[in-house]
């Protein structure tokens, strides 16, 4: 009976993630896109007039985050899931860059533009 | 927060490197007199990272496969998607593919005279993508034992948690070479 039981909740279990997910098409979409957003990073490498302009690192650093949400939002299906796994994520993610920035201030290069070192 | 640390440890050491060889810019080694451009192989890791990219595409079409198992195929496409062995598979063998990459990237630079002691460049380094990679191991090993259960009794719908599980470790180690390649290889 227990057994039963726990069969049935796997069966609910899984055709609520077959509701919730994204189908094959939207995945391989998002793979496309991934790629595409790569082979733009790697030109801009390569661009002289790119990779020494002032908006190089920023520009890097946005397309870098949007192949990151990508691949959270659609392959990790943060996008689909409860606000609970959503908090669950982003606030360790949260922390780590807190952590990185902080390190940085403290001992790399943005101490040293700011004077504090 | 291993690989946040690992990132910033590497970010903070960035540029501090007295002796080469370094990264990006060129060097001469004063024994030798020999010219080593930068040690980076740009080609070579945005290679390797399209095949981490494309195991994130498998490894979500080897969970689709899983979670829509019981429903009918009657075209090529439909089985060929629906098999969770073949994505499986292709994910443990493009990571495989790129741990292929790694070893030959570290092989060259350890030819080309960079090694764990040789500078601040060489340590950070190693560290921060030898860990990664040992994360990119552990995930083959487990997608391997997946398979394995997958042609012992098949996957089914209700194993659809655990395929989940492994994917999302999959997706994390994705995640994390997406912000390496760009921090480490991409911005000078």
């Amino acid at each position: 009976m227990a057994q039963h039981t726990s069969v049935s909740g796997h069966t609910a279990e899984a055709a609520h993630e077959a509701e919730h997910h994204p189908t094959w098409q939207t995945y391989v979409k998002i793979g496309v896109l991934l790629t595409l957003i790569t082979a733009v990073e790697v030109s801009a490498y390569y661009i002289p007039a790119w990779e020494t302009s002032r908006i190089y690192v920023p520009s890097m650093l946005i397309l870098s985050a949007i192949k990151f949400i990508m691949v959270v939002a659609f392959y990790m299906h943060l996008k689909y899931d409860a606000k609970i796994f959503r908090a669950l994520f982003t606030g360790p993610l949260m922390l780590a860059m807190i952590t990185i920035i902080g390190l940085l201030f403290l001992f790399g290069q943005l101490s040293i533009h700011l004077g504090i070192t | 927060m291993l690989f946040a640390c690992l990132i910033a440890t590497y970010l903070i050491y960035k540029g501090r490197s007295i002796i080469g060889p370094f990264p990006h810019e060129t060097w001469v080694n004063p024994q030798t007199g020999q010219t080593v451009q930068g040690i980076l192989d740009i080609p070579v890791t945005s290679a390797s990272t399209f095949v981490l990219l494309m195991s994130s595409l498998s490894m979500v079409l080897a969970h689709n496969a899983v979670v829509h198992r019981r429903q009918p195929k009657t075209t090529t496409a439909q089985r060929i998607l629906g098999s969770s062995k073949l994505w499986l598979f292709m994910t443990a063998l493009l990571g495989v593919g790129f741990l292929c990459f790694q070893a030959y990237e570290f092989t060259a630079f350890v030819h080309e005279g960079l090694k764990l002691s040789t500078n601040l460049f060489g340590s950070s380094f190693f560290t921060l993508t030898g860990f990664h990679g040992a994360h990119v191991t552990a995930g083959v090993l487990w997608l391997l034992i997946l398979l394995a259960i997958d042609m012992k009794r098949g996957l089914q719908p209700e194993d659809a948690a655990s395929v989940d599980i492994a994917a999302l470790y999959w997706h994390f180690v994705d995640v994390v070479w997406i912000a390496i390649f760009t921090l480490v290889y991409l911005i000078r």
